[in-house]
């Protein structure tokens, strides 16, 4: 018997769980600020809704975002450490690319991607809430296959498509939430990611430059000891 | 002699620690630090260490387990720093913790850093003389405790207004044009330098400052007296004495918290007291407090430098304590607190 537990922390807490394939459980915590409190009691909980442990799973699935750092981390970390309590495999996926997989499989038409034109027809944006009056965002092909991104940047200035996503509103879209169970059933479907977040920004931190001076008096001319 | 055997896991600022202990017997002690990546920054820029501690963290952990020759499955408890400390730092601890937790089925404890930093020494030199104080200085706090009972009877005394020492430590030796982190360049540079040759300001040690602030410390003025003077010299073209500022700045650093330390034990009549944190390992400040400790019968305690500053056999003696009271565990729904107070060990 074959369990995935899929993990997203990328925008708010997702967890979802795939058998033989067929999602078992898709849940949420749609607190955006408290995914290190929330996200391993939801694991307990949708694990137990479906009657299945811990100890049941056979492999991970984790969204290495883009996504807010902190949350982000949170779902990376705890995928990893799982991973190694229970000796499983864990693999990562860009948490676009399962709602860009939403969009082209919608519900009633499981495993019926729509087809991918070659004349681009049918391309979207998944985009989702960068703060900072940004948005992630990446490019998909009609068949949900990702094209280019993810990217960061301003929603003023995204391609001119389509959007989905949980951050779609910001681009004039209807937002659409990442689905967990989606995530545990397609997850080793999508593209390898990596194991580390898929940070787009670089950590804020300045350099120190010359330093302020603490002497308030103008400064004397030489030869003016004071 | 035995007891429960604890993975401890800390994350609190630039050090990933993982540490397993059997009751007050040390097994592994594996920290991974950030430290080279905050050089060029002149102190610890939080993002910077979150995704350090991210990167470090299943190292750790499997280096910790080897390290101690033992089986993820014959842990007794997993504890792990809940605060304070930085936010973004203290959750990639803190989901580990609880994930390690869960898939063991194996209680969890969220613990006070501040108190780990206590409790470590209980590895070295035994249980502590109830009561006992407590001085921890670092990069990030300034702290005098009062501590009875290590599991949750514990009193702050009185801690940094300002900046922790730690902190004027890396400030001076930025002015001075010495390295990151300052506390051991200013220890080195000062050995050479004379200690009494510029008097700096000693923080809250007037009459007026002693009714409120007794057993607080202050370094933000002595920062900026240093800073005035370094730059009144240079100014005026005149050679910065590098090693006697660094020896006179060092000196009024030490001189506060080994006084107030030593003020705070006979006014309350205890009779040992122990240093913990980085600053704890600065020669001058171990020089101070033995002197006067010594001179009023008190007696210093203080952990091997590598348990002083932040690793993760701290929070796993701590955690060994807390289920040797057989204290209730943390519920896995605890978050982080950056600005969690001493007086609440166990979250
Ligand atoms: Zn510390």
């Amino acid at each position: 018997m074959s369990l995935t537990l899929a993990i997203d922390t990328s925008t708010d807490v997702r967890v979802g769980l795939a058998a033989d394939g067929a999602v078992l459980a898709s849940a949420a915590v749609t607190d955006p600020r408290a995914h290190a409190e929330q996200l391993m009691p939801l694991i307990g909980a949708t694990l137990q809704g479906a009657a299945r442990g811990l100890a049941d799973v056979t492999q991970l699935v984790v969204g290495v975002g883009p996504g807010p750092f902190t949350g982000l981390r949170v779902g990376v970390v705890t995928a990893h450490t799982l991973a190694f309590a229970l000796g499983v495999a864990v693999r990562g996926v860009c948490s676009l690319d399962v709602a860009a997989v939403a969009h082209a499989r919608p519900a009633g038409h499981a495993g019926h991607a729509r087809p991918a034109f070659s004349d681009g027809a049918g391309e979207f944006l998944v985009v989702s809430d960068a703060r900072r009056h940004e948005v992630y965002w990446a490019r998909y092909a009609a068949d949900g296959s990702r094209l280019a991104g993810p990217f960061v940047g301003p929603a003023t200035e995204l391609p001119d498509l389509p959007v989905t996503g949980p951050g779609a509103t910001l681009a004039g879209g209807t937002s659409t939430p990442l689905d967990g169970g989606l995530l545990a059933l397609a997850g080793s479907d999508l593209p390898d990611a990596g194991l580390s977040p898929l940070y787009l920004r670089r950590p804020d931190a300045a350099v120190p430059t010359t330093r302020k001076s603490t002497l308030l008096q103008p400064r004397l001319g030489p030869g003016l000891k004071r | 002699m035995s007891g429960p055997l604890v993975l401890g896991i800390e994350s609190s600022c630039d050090e990933t620690g993982v540490g397993i202990v059997r009751g007050h017997e040390l097994l592994a002690n594996e920290v991974a630090s950030s430290v080279e990546q905050h050089v060029r920054y002149g102190g610890v820029v939080p993002e910077i260490a979150s995704r350090a501690h991210l990167e470090a963290m299943r190292p750790a952990l499997e280096r910790a387990l080897a390290a101690a020759d033992v089986d993820l499955t014959e842990l007794d408890g997993i504890a792990v720093t809940a605060g304070p400390g930085l936010m973004g730092a203290l959750v990639v601890g803190l989901a580990s913790a609880k994930a390690l937790a869960a898939s063991l089925n194996k209680p969890l404890y969220g613990l006070n850093h501040l108190v780990g930093h206590v409790a470590v020494d209980l590895l070295d030199h035994g249980p502590l003389p109830q009561p006992c104080a407590a001085l921890l200085v670092s990069g990030g706090h300034t702290s005098l405790l009062l501590v009875g009972d290590i599991t949750g009877d514990i009193t702050e005394l009185g801690s940094t207004i300002d900046d922790a020492a730690g902190e004027a430590y890396d400030k001076v030796a930025r002015l001075l044009g010495l390295a990151y982190p300052g506390g051991p360049v200013i220890d080195r540079a000062a050995a050479s330098g004379n200690p009494k040759a510029i008097a700096f300001p000693r923080g809250l040690t007037a009459q007026k400052d002693l009714v409120k602030h007794r057993f607080d410390y202050s370094f933000s003025g002595l920062k900026t007296a240093v800073s005035r003077w370094v730059e009144t010299r240079r100014r005026d073209g005149e050679d910065v004495p590098v090693n006697d500022v660094a020896a006179s700045f060092q000196e009024a650093v030490c001189d506060v918290l080994s006084a107030k330390a030593v003020d705070a034990c006979e006014h309350l009549g205890v009779s040992d007291i122990l240093i913990g944190g980085g600053v704890a390992a600065n020669s001058r400040l171990r020089a101070l407090l033995e002197q006067r400790t010594s001179a009023r019968g008190i007696t210093l305690r203080r952990p091997r430098p590598g348990l002083c500053t932040d690793n993760g056999a701290m929070m796993a003696v701590l955690g060994a304590e807390v289920m040797g009271r057989e204290l209730r565990p943390s519920s896995l729904d605890i978050g982080a607190d950056s600005g969690l107070p001493v007086s609440k060990v166990l979250v």
